[in-house]
């Protein structure tokens, strides 16, 4: 018996301190200012945020902390901040500046054990793997996934179910899984890869990649058995409010905090 | 003037919890501290934290925290947040057990991850879940029952008397979301993180008195 709902998290790409490509949803004066979009997923009812900082240089970088000081002094549900997190004192410097967890990506694949390390330190709780993950098998072949990183245009060796496996015994505190097939594309998630993460390992899996439609987001709880489902152009430009996906996903039967 | 003094002992979201405390606490002074002066000087004390019990009664005996936390949870309202209410325990099962503050009677125990036959449930209990009000309190003024706030762990508290369970939620197990006795208020879940509803109870706090 549990009343734990399914999250549903708006996800926001900044570059150098602004959001990339903007939003389209109403009652937005300033389409690139990240704290005012972030305030208006808030008041629609999103149940966590998700920056990703796809800022090249570092001193851009730096840019991004001020935003997330500015967003936690005005929107209080969990703040993940990804994207340049390579060392512990990246983790400090954004949860010091009111994020509650970080998403760690190519850093983990370089030295695995930075994730322990980073577990131990700050906890389990504040620690999200992120996986690039695309399909490698051949015609009539078992499925299997393989990490990509650099944008999905290097490949790793690495088989995607092992990692997210290795990296839940190393601590992490949570999967976000992204489908580089289905990045983009609004087809809707890779429901086997989730499905098969997710049976994998014993922590949260929010499912990432390819939402096009609602249907997608009730499909990624309901095949894919994600956890918590995560979409960017949906909502951005606002076709759907995140009000509108929980009501639908309620619709569905799945349980969320309406 | 109200002032409250948010305890800084190096571990977890402090500045979260800050940061939602100066938004609701009109002219409170809020002030995040390890100095154990200037935690007894404040009208309420909020000990907050995440992560392991075993590295936070470390820190805090390493800062001389300790006593001023018993000090504090005698005397003045008090609020324990998420490893701020599992370390007033006893004793937890975590790292193969570790003592706490003693200050409430019971004991820490780890998520039983689903009923036999059950699907596994995910540990830690991460997001949206329903808190049950089991008694009217002050700090609940304002809030519905059963609404959702935001939780983040893998133990949960177990008090060994029940009266002083102020709310619980259902995940695996029915466990206690709150404690209330006297002056003191625990939480398991993240009113830091709880939109509405925990701007609402920290409202709360800063306004209450310590009195039942």
């Amino acid at each position: 018996m549990t009343g734990l709902v399914k999250r549903v998290i708006p996800c926001l790409d900044v570059d150098k301190g602004r959001v990339v490509k903007g939003v389209r949803f109403v009652d937005i004066v300033d389409a690139g200012d990240p704290v005012e979009i972030a305030r208006a997923y808030d008041a629609q009812g999103a149940d966590e945020l998700v920056f990703l900082d796809i800022t090249a240089s570092s001193e851009g970088r730096a840019t991004m902390v001020h935003v997330v000081e500015q967003v936690a002094a005005q929107v209080f549900i969990p703040l993940t901040v990804g994207g340049g997190i390579r060392e512990v004192t990246d983790i400090r410097r954004m949860l010091n500046a009111g994020a509650d967890k970080v998403a760690i990506n190519t850093a983990a694949i370089a030295h695995p054990d930075f994730v322990r390390v980073a577990a131990e330190r700050f906890g389990s709780q504040c620690i999200v793997v992120a996986i690039d993950a695309k399909r490698v098998a051949g015609p009539g072949d078992a499925p299997a996934w393989e990490i990509f990183t650099h944008g999905g245009r290097k490949p790793t060796g690495i088989d995607a179910v092992d990692w997210a496996r290795r990296m839940a015994a190393l601590g992490a505190g949570e999967i976000l899984l992204t489908s580089m097939d289905r990045d983009g594309t609004r087809d809707g998630y890779d429901l086997e890869l989730t499905a098969a993460v997710g049976a994998a390992v014993g922590v949260p899996v929010i499912a990432s990649g390819g939402v096009g439609e609602l249907r997608h987001l009730a499909e990624g709880i309901l095949e894919g058995r994600a956890d918590a489902v995560l979409a960017a152009s949906i909502f951005h430009y606002g076709e759907h409010t995140v009000q509108d996906a929980k009501r639908y996903l309620a619709g569905r039967g799945i349980p969320v905090r309406l | 003037m109200t002032t409250v003094a948010v305890i800084d002992y190096g571990m977890g979201n402090i500045r979260s919890v800050s940061k939602a405390l100066e938004y609701v606490g009109g002219d409170a002074q809020i002030e995040v501290s390890y100095d154990p002066e200037r935690i007894l000087r404040a009208d309420h004390v909020v000990f907050p934290g995440v992560g392991a019990l075993r590295d936070c009664m470390s820190e805090l005996q390493r800062l001389e925290l300790d006593d001023v936390i018993g000090e504090c949870a005698r005397t003045r309202p008090f609020l324990g947040i998420c490893l701020g209410m599992q370390a007033l325990m006893d004793f937890s099962e975590e790292n193969g057990g570790t003592p706490g503050l003693g200050i409430v009677p019971g004991r820490v125990a780890r998520f039983p991850g689903g009923a036999p036959g059950a699907e596994p449930l995910k540990i830690p209990h991460m997001g949206w879940n329903r808190v049950h009000q089991a008694r009217p309190h002050a700090l609940w003024e304002g809030i519905a029952q059963d609404d959702y706030f935001y939780f983040v762990h893998s133990y949960y508290v177990a008090p060994r008397d029940a009266a002083v369970t102020a709310a619980t939620t259902d995940y695996g197990v029915s466990f206690a979301a709150a404690l209330a006795r006297g002056n003191i208020f625990a939480v398991q879940f993240h009113p830091e993180k709880s939109q509405q509803a925990g701007l609402k109870l920290l409202a709360n706090f800063l306004a209450w008195d310590g009195g039942a």
